[in-house]
């Protein structure tokens, strides 16, 4: 734990982060109706790190995370994953990209009905086409709790117990960095509380490199760093933060 | 991703079966034909090297003319003899034995005395009672017929008449009834059944004496020990005249086989189109059910994307879930088929084409097909829906709603109307064109009316919002809400509307292009007689295809009551220098007075030129090198007797219609024709005639002839288009049937996507009732759109065919009647196809619909 701690605080002195923004606008329409969600953003992820992205409805904040992941093009400006240019990337190699450095974990969960945890947790790999380690897995299933439950379908997980296959799924491949989108907005506090405390442990045990796109504050909490996005641009970064500190700055930023 | 693939369709069951149902029952189809055929041709087979099992060598007659009435040329006692003599024959007999030609028949009469007829073969065969060697029969009770006054039948006439051994059975050959005792009851070879066949079997004398023959069918030979098989043939092949040659005994069961197996190939050619066309409709179906179930795994192939799935990888899944779809269904169709082959010999006896069975015959080959080409189908039909899945973003992982329902695209529509406009433009120009090789006619049509569909089927997205407009109006107006509900469902998706409705679409084209042609065929049929015939009767065989003894039709001029006969012998002739014709004997004194010739060249004096050499000839008659017969055109054919005939043209008649004549081609005088062609009978005997009495009387020692007025006859003469149009219909409904398990599918399909919908409409408060009439007439438009589309579709192609045909005297009519009853049968189909997906919608826990997701 010290030793990830000291890993993070010395990557957090290097300029350059893993995931790097800049000047990312996006418009999304035409003429009259045309909307900007994103007016400039620039932004470096550092290695290690969990980053929250904060701000109110229609701030942009999820439009900037699917374009770090390459889910969306920006309409201008550029982002680059361990060096990797992605806004330029032909379909085949961003699919590439995504074995090898994107981890996903979704609000709805998005497993696949059909397949038991377990082949959920693998399927990445099996995408991939690689061997998973038994090792590796065993681990995983092990720090998500999910030994006893690894055959079991979806249908038959609750939904914190859902999610944390979701995330073991994100984690399965080492991926240079996770995304997760509103993580706990589709769970309970009790079970949220759960995941957040998965994810924080992800980033000090292996060093998880973490975008977390969230509305919950106390989510927000378990951040190294919080940005804040409001009208398509950064208004404010925190660095570890109490939930007070972060709800004082969010009605804040509302207000503004 | 295979397993995420074959899973899903695990998980999938319900949509899964019915999916495959689709191609089922089309690659049953297939199997089932080719088993079917298989087993007659197996049947055939297995008969005709019966005959010649024992043989060495058979000598036969040749034949001289293709289909004729008379057969091969006789084999003459002189032969026989020379023959015998030859010293490497060990034994030689005469047969009467001739299973393939139509000259041994010889019809057995049942116990009320009438002639036992199907549309089958009536044999009366002759083998010597001494000589077991060359018989092919078995006896099963009893002894072989010996002498004038004894017959032996087969077992199975005997079982279905209740004749037992020591019976009096009659039986009619060319001449008049007579009565024989039953000596025996027999077995022909290994075969089951002769597909209900009679067979009257004598002694050789006694068979010559019936059938009217003088000499055999073929004389089969034994060879001496040593002698090898090509020294027994040059050796006979020396004693032969020119008229007959000689064969190994399975190479004469090969030729007598020929005509089988052409009639056997051309049924299993027949039966595949038909499950040609239900793949067809099944594509439709599996195209359309794999779309919508991609759409509704939008988010489940997103996310996949997001986890490193590659394009490749998704369209790879798609396509292998309907290669696996498409390899069970194949399997199941193939099982199936086996018993449908069973079914279609039912069907086939229901139009009194009864066809010999044996033990089933399934070939690798059949398993083969039917494999290939309904996964071949399954596989061609899902590359679009697999395409499709692959241009899902992976970020619609993360977008709610996930489904959404594409516009029809401008593309679909000019693909569409590109399409449709050149099928057209190839059927038109295929059907009307003039000075077109029939290679591209065959093509434009061939392709035009494949691609119509696709077309049609194309632009029909955008048919589907007015379509469903008019055809909705009576749910709208009398079913309330529910009614109206259920016209904005049938267009909320209108691509998906569209392509179910397609697949409806094709099978109502073909039966209403049935429906119009066979009506126009058989109203310009029916004409053409009308016009020809001019007496108020007409005596025919049982089967209307024989000929019947020339003793009729004298017994009917005789008879009182009877002002006029005239009979009308008939057979085919080979011209010199190439073709064959239809030659008809006539007797020129009366026919004129019978038959309603319109001269084009000539006049009924004409008629009196017959006897000196003259012939006269039907409208069109092509001669080789002479182009269209004219008067003064000199004709020259060969009989089936091998003999010549020369005559001049002196009239040329009117043809009426093209499918049903009274008159051959050439009409020659009964003295010409019972001189030059072999055993001469009567095809028509024109009888005018007040009151039928004394002909009936005149008429009762000949139980072939068929006494019929003037309407019956032509009633019955054009009854076989009927049978065909029902034929057509039966089988067509096969493709009906797939498409109504994509109806079935579709719906249920939307109600499963619709859920938290209907669980909404159910929490303000519609009933049950209310809930499954919305679905059952979503699923009634929906067919009624297939109806407006397929029914203006097919009267629109038999109209372009019929236009085609107008120089043949067929004419387009509407026959708004059967159109009526095809469009009920639409809405019962949507009725039908609503019961199973409205009952779920009805079923739907509210609370729990509402919380789906």
């Amino acid at each position: 734990m010290e030793a990830a701690l000291a890993l993070a605080h010395e990557q957090e002195t290097q300029p350059a982060g893993v995931v790097v923004a800049r000047d990312l606008s996006r418009r999304y329409g035409a003429g009259e109706t045309a909307v900007d969600a994103l007016r400039g953003v620039s932004l470096a992820i550092p290695r290690g790190h969990l980053t929250a992205v904060m701000g109110p409805s229609g701030s942009g904040k999820s439009t900037l995370m699917h374009i770090l992941a390459g889910l969306d093009k920006p309409s201008s400006g550029n982002v680059e994953i361990d060096g990797i240019e992605l806004t330029t990337l032909k379909d085949n190699d961003l699919t590439k990209l995504r074995r090898r450095h994107i981890g996903f974990v979704f609000q709805f969960f998005n497993l696949l009905p059909m397949l038991s945890a377990e082949e959920n947790i693998l399927l990445p790999l099996s995408i991939a086409g690689e061997k998973p380690e038994p090792e590796w897995i065993a681990e995983l299933l092990e720090a998500t709790g999910l030994t006893d439950r690894r055959s079991h379908r979806p249908a038959e997980l609750s939904g914190g117990q859902q999610q944390r296959v979701a995330v073991a799924r994100a984690l399965v491949s080492k991926p240079t960095v996770l995304f997760a989108d509103e993580p706990t907005g589709n769970l309970d506090s009790q079970t949220s509380a759960e995941i957040l405390g998965l994810l924080r442990g992800a980033v000090d045990t292996y060093g998880q490199t973490t975008v977390m796109v969230t509305h919950d504050p106390r989510a927000a909490t378990i951040a190294d760093r919080v940005l804040f996005l409001a009208d398509g641009v950064i208004v404010k970064e925190l660095g570890r933060s109490s939930q007070s500190e972060i709800l004082d700055v969010l009605s804040a930023v509302a207000d503004r | 991703m295979r397993r995420v693939a074959l899973r899903g369709l695990l998980a999938r069951k319900l949509r899964s079966t019915l999916t495959a149902i689709a191609i089922v029952l089309g690659v049953a189809m297939v199997s089932g034909t080719l088993v079917l055929t298989d087993t007659i041709d197996k049947a055939f087979d297995s008969i005709f090297s019966s005959s010649y099992e024992q043989t060495d060598a058979v000598v036969s007659g040749k034949k001289l003319v293709e289909w004729s009435q008379t057969g091969k040329a006789q084999i003459s006692g002189d032969v026989l003899a020379k023959v015998r003599a030859l010293p490497e024959v060990e034994a030689a007999a005469g047969t009467i034995l001739d299973l393939s030609g139509d000259t041994n028949q010889a019809k057995i009469l049942d116990r009320d005395g009438k002639a036992i007829q199907g549309n089958n073969p009536t044999f009366g065969l002759g083998v010597e009672p001494a000589d077991e060697r060359f018989n092919p029969f078995k006896l099963v009770e009893g002894d072989w017929a010996s002498g004038s006054g004894e017959v032996v039948i087969d077992v199975s006439t005997a079982d279905d008449q209740g004749f037992v051994v020591g019976d009096t059975v009659k039986v009619a050959g060319e001449g008049p009834v007579r009565a024989y005792e039953l000596t025996g009851i027999v077995r022909f070879g290994d075969v089951d059944s002769l597909g209900g066949a009679t067979i009257a079997l004598f002694d050789v004398d006694t068979a010559r004496t019936v059938l009217g023959k003088t000499g055999f069918d073929a004389v089969a030979v034994a060879a001496k020990d040593g002698v090898g098989q090509e020294r027994l043939l040059d050796a006979i092949a020396v004693a032969l005249p020119d008229s007959a040659e000689v064969k190994t005994g399975a190479q004469q069961a090969q030729a007598d086989g020929e005509g089988v197996g052409e009639f056997v190939s051309f049924i299993r050619y027949f039966l595949l189109g038909f499950g040609g066309i239900a793949l067809f409709v099944g594509a439709f179906v599996i195209f359309n059910t794999l779309s919508i179930t991609v759409a509704q795994r939008t988010k489940e192939l997103a996310t996949l994307r997001t986890l490193g799935a590659s394009r490749r990888q998704v369209l790879r899944s798609v396509v292998l879930e309907g290669t696996v779809l498409g390899i069970v269904a194949s399997a199941v169709g193939l099982g199936l088929g086996v018993l449908l082959a069973k079914g279609l010999t039912t069907l086939f006896r229901a139009v009194d084409l009864e066809l010999p069975q044996s033990a089933m015959v399934f070939q690798l080959r059949t398993a083969v097909v039917a494999m290939l080409t309904g996964t071949i189908v399954t596989l061609v039909a899902s590359v679009w829906p697999a395409v499709r899945a692959t241009r899902i973003a992976p970020i619609s992982a993360v977008r709610e709603g996930g489904m959404v329902v594409k516009k029809p695209s401008r593309k679909t529509l000019v693909f569409g109307l590109t399409v449709t406009a050149l099928s057209a433009f190839g059927l038109v120009y295929g059907l009307l064109g003039e000075g077109v090789s029939s290679a591209v006619r065959v093509l434009g049509i061939g392709l035009g009316s494949f691609g119509i569909f696709i077309g049609l089927a194309a632009v029909a997205p955008r048919l589907v919002r007015p379509l469903a407009y008019v055809v909705g109006l009576p749910a709208a107006r009398l079913g309330g809400v529910a009614g109206r509900l259920a016209q904005e469902n049938a267009i909320r998706n209108p691509g998906r509307t569209a392509s179910t409705a397609a697949a409806l679409m094709i099978g109502l084209t073909l039966v209403s292009f049935v429906a119009v042609f066979g009506k126009a065929l058989l109203a310009s049929d029916e004409d053409a007689l009308r016009k020809q015939l001019g007496t108020s009767h007409v005596i025919t065989s049982q089967s209307g295809w024989d000929a019947v003894p020339l003793g009729a039709g004298k017994a009917a001029s005789a008879a009182t009551g009877v002002q006029l006969a005239s009979s009308i012998r008939g057979d085919r002739a080979q011209l010199l220098g190439g073709g064959e014709v239809d030659v008809s004997g006539v007797d020129p004194a009366t026919i004129a007075r019978a038959y309603k010739f319109e001269w084009l060249q000539g006049s009924s004096a004409s008629l009196a030129t017959l006897a000196r050499g003259g012939a006269i000839v039907r409208e069109g008659t092509e001669l080789p090198g002479a182009g269209t017969a004219v008067v003064g055109d000199r004709i020259a054919f060969l009989t089936p007797a091998g003999k010549e005939v020369e005559a001049v043209v002196r009239g040329v008649y009117r043809k009426h219609g093209d499918l049903d004549q009274l008159l051959g081609q050439v009409v020659l005088s009964q003295a010409t024709f019972d001189r030059t062609f072999p055993r001469p009978g009567d095809m028509l005997t024109l009888v005018q005639a007040d009151s039928t009495r004394g002909l009936e009387r005149a008429l009762a020692a000949y139980p072939d002839a068929k006494l019929q007025t003037d309407d019956e006859f032509i009633a019955n003469w054009t009854a076989w288009l009927s049978d065909v149009m029902n034929l057509f219909y039966v089988l067509l409904a096969l493709s009906v049937i797939v498409s109504l398990f994509g109806m079935v599918n579709t719906l249920v399909l939307a109600v499963f996507e619709r859920t938290r919908e209907l669980g909404m409409l159910r929490a303000v408060g519609m009933t049950r009732r209310q809930a499954r009439r919305m679905i059952r007439q979503e699923s009634v438009i929906t067919a009624l759109i297939g109806a407006a589309l397929g029914l203006p579709l097919g009267v629109g192609l038999a109209a372009l065919v019929t236009q085609s045909l107008s120089e043949f005297g067929v004419s387009f009519s509407l026959p708004v009647g059967t159109l009526v009853v095809f469009t009920v049968v639409a809405i019962l189909a949507g009725v039908l196809a609503a019961i199973a997906p409205a009952r779920r919608a009805a079923r739907l826990n509210v609370l729990n619909a509402l919380q789906y997701e």
